[in-house]
């Protein structure tokens, strides 16, 4: 790399990241927004994480069938097979109980993002305070926490999963539950050492030094430092938890028979993969799909949000937004 | 030695956890009968099982039990827990054993390339593999694997245990995640460690190329990596049940489940207890492999 090439690149990436201390916060997601168009792998994952969303609230509206309607006469049919000559085909095909698939998928989305992110609110939220605690306040408070940490992480996580749901049985509190409880600590480490590499900076000890109590560096200094990392994070854990979910329904220890999960209809169809290929193929791919968005847009959040990563996209970036 | 301790303190912990979920949150009266089950039947399985003494009681038989290996006397199959568990425990080391004798080399050749030589095919190839390992249902794979080379191309057995056809699938299921996450840790922290003075000074001294990736990068960046292999190792023997159930795999995951299914929590006691054992086995040698890469730690 020349010298002029070197200057010329420091003086875009100091101007951008000046800039990039936009006082707004219109400033700032306009900033993110420029960003995703940047990316297109990231711009398709949020589309399709979107879209999802939008299908998974607007399920009734969007399934063309109703997910639990039965019909003998046509189980197992292949995909694009109409119930009756002019009416809308089965595109992804029937089920064992001649169900359509499809709409199952649709009101299935709606079961995975909702395990997703309740589970990821509760054990983000429960993880993030005690690593927040642990790592502010340190002292034999953080020894006690962070010992239940390594301790629990050590934990086959999946088994007592699997324990806990033989005992209580299936359902989706008890799954949402379970998740949390066995994911927490990821939380709690990331959230420990961010803190910890925060106190110690100038400004904690400038809010210090004006007289700001612990609640207010907390909430006011710390916090924002917190969020965006804190976010990245729980963008990868749900797609790991949605992926544990159907794993835990597969088995049949994870939600009721009676809810089209795709982890079910995964169960559901394995008998028939000789025979029904579609059965065992779009549950999957719609798992697939949904995770791999998912981790797409955590590694670009991760990149937009680190400062040190940052003046990449700010350098490519429109002058109008530098 | 302190690491031993912890294991055992986990171990400990998993077994009062198994005994506080079976015995207070649930009875295990009733998670061993039907649910149709009268209340006659609990209460005489309740008498036997002696659940009617003082919780403490049942709490220190049920600890010395599980410490000298006695889960007691499996219900599906009229005889003592261990030994069925124990017959299934080969077949779940080899299969578990060939998935990390094949995945560990593997992710470490493609990491080694794919940080030697950035963005060629095979870096961009291992991305994809890093990507997929993490978004793809491992129990998914395997059906996937079943349809296309079982059923379609006739490759392989769809299912069952036997010569080492049977193995393939299942390894190959079980390998993708383990495969893409060690492998991108590989690169990333071979980058860090091609970046190092030591490396120059190293290439400086005129050794050759292979000297300085092999002899001396290679055995500092394996450190981080070996974090992620014991969590890895242990994240596969959780997947390893799901797997043995979608191949019909004989070994203690598919014990487990149909254990689960016949509601007969002595074996299923047994199964968690022995997978639990693996893993704590897996991470202590995990941390005595540190010590071979990394001479500054040493454990007294």
């Amino acid at each position: 790399m020349s010298a002029s090439t070197l200057t010329r690149t420091t003086v875009a990436a100091a101007d951008a990241v000046n800039n990039l201390r936009a006082p707004t916060r219109q400033g700032r997601l306009a900033f993110l927004w420029q960003a995703l168009r940047m990316d297109r792998l990231a711009l398709l994952s949020s589309v399709v994480l979107l879209a999802m969303i939008l299908i998974a609230i607007f399920a009734p509206a969007v399934a063309p069938y109703d997910p639990a309607k039965q019909s003998l006469s046509m189980r197992n049919d292949p995909p694009m097979t109409r119930p009756a000559p002019d009416a809308f085909p089965y595109v992804m095909g029937a089920d064992a109980l001649g169900r359509d698939v499809l709409s199952r998928l649709i009101f299935g989305a709606r079961v995975s993002l909702a395990v997703g992110a309740t589970s990821v609110l509760i054990s983000g939220l429960v993880g993030a305070t005690l690593g927040l605690i642990a790592g502010y306040y340190r002292g034999s408070v953080d020894d006690v926490i962070m010992r239940a940490v390594d301790v629990w992480m050590g934990f086959p996580s999946l088994l007592l999963a699997l324990i806990v749901l033989y005992v209580t049985g299936a359902g989706f509190w008890n799954v949402v539950l379970v998740l949390a409880v066995t994911r927490w600590m990821v939380y709690a480490r990331v959230t420990r050492s961010l803190v910890l590499s925060y106190r110690e900076n100038v400004f904690v000890e400038a809010a210090r030094a004006t007289g700001c109590t612990d609640r207010e560096i907390i909430t006011r200094h710390l916090l924002p430092n917190l969020l965006s990392p804190i976010l990245v994070l729980a963008t990868l854990e749900t797609a790991t938890i949605i992926l544990i979910e159907a794993s835990l329904s597969f088995l049949g220890l994870g939600l009721p028979l009676s809810v089209p999960s795709w982890g079910l209809m995964l169960a559901q169809g394995r008998e028939y993969v000789t025979t029904a290929w579609w059965l065992v193929t779009f549950p999957g791919l719609a798992i697939l799909i949904t995770a791999l968005a998912l981790n797409l847009l955590a590694t670009w959040a991760r990149a937009v949000t680190d400062p040190a990563q940052r003046w990449r996209f700010a350098r490519k970036m429109k002058p109008a937004h530098r | 030695m302190r690491r031993l301790v912890h294991s055992v303190v986990v171990l400990l912990g998993l077994v009062v956890a198994v005994f506080f979920f079976t015995h207070m949150l649930g009875d295990p009266a009733r998670l061993m009968l039907r649910p149709e089950a009268t209340a006659e039947q609990v209460e005489a399985v309740r008498d036997r099982l002696g659940l009617n003494d003082p919780l403490h009681e049942q709490f220190f038989r049920f600890m010395g039990g599980a410490v000298r290996g006695d889960f007691g006397e499996s219900i599906w199959q009229r005889a003592p827990a261990l030994p069925i568990m124990l017959d299934r425990l080969p077949n779940t080391l080899y299969l578990a054993g060939i998935t990390i004798l094949i995945a560990i080399p593997l992710a470490a050749l493609l990491g080694i390339v794919s940080a030697l030589r950035p963005g060629s095919l095979i870096d961009r190839a291992s991305t994809v593999v890093g990507l997929a390992g993490v978004s793809i249902a491992d129990f998914w794979l395997g059906l996937m694997l079943i349809l296309f080379f079982a059923v379609n191309l006739g490759w392989f057995p769809t299912s069952g245990f036997g010569g080492p056809q049977y193995v393939i699938l299942p390894a190959l299921a079980l390998m993708v995640r383990p495969l893409g996450r060690i492998s991108q840790v590989i690169r990333s922290s071979m980058l860090d460690q091609l970046g190092q003075p030591y490396v120059t000074t190293a290439r400086s001294k005129g050794l050759s190329e292979r000297v300085v990736v092999t002899l001396h990068a290679m055995k500092n960046a394996a450190i981080p990596a070996l974090t992620l292999i014991g969590d890895e190792t242990a994240a596969l023997l959780n997947g390893a049940v799901v797997i043995e159930t979608v191949f019909g795999w004989p070994g203690i995951g598919l014990l487990l489940i149909q254990a689960i299914e016949r509601r007969d929590l002595p074996l299923i006691e047994a199964c968690v207890f022995a997978i639990a054992v693996m893993i704590i086995f897996a991470n202590l040698l995990v941390d005595l492999a540190y010590t071979f890469f990394d001479p500054r730690i040493r454990y007294t």
